[in-house]
């Protein structure tokens, strides 16, 4: 079974928009999995009909029993992620530790398991899909990716599929980290402007970090020639290839505004990702 | 006054709108939170580098000669970082948070701390603007502990955060103790539901906040009506715009080269000073 993820460093550079019509383009033949689990849009276009739900519990919070509690304050001076403030856990910053546990005196204080959000296995018009929703405020969102992944590779032996395709989140951080660990193939989407050339330098960093195989593809590539050159070479210095390029089209918005893939709308945008698919399967 | 600048999805225009704010007032230390992928400074070529320190996470280091091997750490550690072997105690540093704990419940005093670097943290001055950024180490996970020290960095009552995207631990690190958020989206469904959430952790957490709709023009006009059900101001559009489309590509503030918007995000900080009191 093979595993592509797409990400970006650089958030807004089109990771669901291409993902998404990956997964037309590879329909039948795939799971398509949503990692980006604190802002997750794939579902907005594949509509997925809910068949699993699985709760997801994160870390653990700490709760302080004002009954017992003599307000001496040895949690909140212990406390490395100021998640106490008089004598209140704050569960939105609480990590789990439990040293507050560890240092109160008067036992006040107990860990509390929480349902922090939900995965689900679900139908769509592409073939299955994995993915998740946050409670709002929620922390571990990169335990949550694990989840969803993991979730999405058992849906693929099940169903007998050779191909699970990852919508990532952007960034570089855990929840990144979470969605590329053992992966077979990395793409990575840019733009031509200076936050994206800067972005994409740490993002493939990262990929060659974990030994991950990567491509590029420019997003946009016409709004910006000369960036869009500059982002060609320092890929060849980086030793990655670029996949593909895509042109502005407005009409890419169109699609999303009504559900389809932009693909499935045709135009030159959909057809440079037909080029790229074929690019991606001959690297997979 | 701290006004954190946040979003939802990325690339809806957060930095974009951080730093016209930043140029256009003066006076304000801009402080850039996205340090997976911070941006902001890019935005300053003139800037003068002030100091660059190492931002580091505390870890256990174990005296093998004390350890008596008995697992009391390794059992307390929520994270998995340490495991117990009959002769030696092995510690995952990616998976320690620093918490502090294992050197508190050993019986033998047999762990002390030390730190491992996971970013760094800049200062530098652009004009009357402060600026400072966290820039995590490639392949490291752990975000917030930088936030939380480039925010701590930040010393004047003229603040502007300029926030990672999405609604998770590091966002809530950034916008945490804000007086406003302003929320920057785009007139678009992924726009829409992400923004969406957003208000939710930002109800959650009593911040008051305000809608920025960037590239206004595309897409449809559910942002619109989402804001008005909810009652939230909608503070300023930005139109889609090849120009400040291209401007923003080479790394150039728009309202520097566009002066009537200079006013315009004057008028917009006056106006949340204004909600905010």
């Amino acid at each position: 079974m093979k595993q592509m993820t797409v990400i970006s460093g650089k958030g807004g550079t089109g990771k669901t928009t291409v993902l998404a019509s990956l997964a037309y383009l590879a329909q039948g033949e795939m799971v398509v999995a949503d990692c980006d689990v604190d802002a997750p849009d794939l579902h907005l276009i594949l509509k997925p009909k809910i068949k699993e739900t699985h709760d997801f519990m994160g870390l653990q919070t700490a709760v302080i029993d004002e009954s017992k509690c003599v307000q001496c304050g040895e949690c909140e001076k212990n406390c490395r992620f100021d998640a106490i403030r008089d004598f209140h856990v704050d569960p939105r910053h609480c990590e789990g530790c439990k040293v507050c546990t560890l240092v109160c005196p008067e036992d006040a204080i107990t860990m509390v398991d929480e349902v922090s959000g939900y995965a689900y296995v679900s139908h769509t018009r592409f073939g299955t899909m994995v993915h998740a929703e946050l409670i709002p405020g929620e922390e571990a969102s990169g335990k949550l990716v694990t989840l969803v992944r993991e979730l999405a590779q058992k849906v693929a032996e099940r169903e007998k599929k050779d191909l699970v395709l990852i919508d990532g989140s952007p960034g570089i951080g855990c929840p990144v980290i979470a969605s590329i660990t053992g992966i077979d193939l990395a793409l990575i989407m840019t733009e031509p402007t200076l936050s994206g050339i800067h972005d994409l330098e740490r993002i493939v960093g990262v990929a060659q970090h974990f030994g991950i195989k990567a491509l590029v593809c420019i997003n946009k590539y016409d709004l910006n020639p000369e960036a869009a050159q500059q982002i060609e070479k320092q890929c060849q210095e980086m030793g990655v290839d670029v996949a593909g390029k895509l042109p502005f089209e407005p009409g890419v918005v169109d699609a999303m505004v009504s559900e389809k893939t932009v693909v499935e709308m045709g135009g030159s945008v959909g057809k440079a990702i037909e080029d790229l698919w074929d690019e991606v399967k001959s690297n997979l | 006054m701290i006004i954190s600048i946040a979003s939802g999805k990325g690339g809806t225009g957060k930095t974009l709108v951080a730093t016209n704010i930043a140029a256009s007032i003066g006076e304000v230390e801009l402080v850039d939170c996205d340090v997976e992928e911070p941006n902001s400074f890019l935005f300053f070529p003139d800037r003068e580098m002030k100091e660059s320190v190492d931002c580091t996470l505390p870890i256990p280091i174990i005296d093998d000669e004390k350890c008596t091997k008995c697992r009391i750490c390794s059992d307390f550690c929520a994270y998995n970082a340490l495991a117990v072997f009959p002769q030696q105690v092995l510690l995952f540093e990616g998976l320690c948070h620093g918490c502090g704990g294992c050197a508190i419940a050993c019986p033998e005093d047999a762990i002390t701390e030390g730190t491992r670097p996971i970013g760094k943290i800049y200062e530098a001055q652009a004009g009357n603007v402060g600026l400072i950024w966290g820039e995590l180490n490639l392949g490291e996970a752990m975000a917030t502990p930088l936030i939380r020290e480039a925010k701590r960095r930040a010393k004047s009552d003229h603040i502007l955060i300029d926030s990672p995207p999405g609604t998770a631990c590091p966002v809530i690190e950034a916008v945490r103790d804000s007086d406003f958020c302003v929320l920057v989206t785009e007139p678009t469904p992924f726009g829409l539901y992400d923004l969406s959430i957003a208000v939710e952790v930002l109800k959650d957490m009593e911040i008051p906040c305000g809608v920025i709709v960037n590239r206004a023009g595309i897409g449809d006009k559910k942002v619109y009506s989402y804001c008005e059900e909810q009652k939230i101001p909608l503070l300023m559009e930005i139109p889609f715009s090849r120009k400040i489309a291209e401007l923003y590509s080479k790394g150039i503030i728009f309202s520097r080269e566009m002066p009537e918007w200079r006013d315009r995000f004057v008028e917009l900080e006056r106006k949340i000073e204004e909600m905010v009191r």
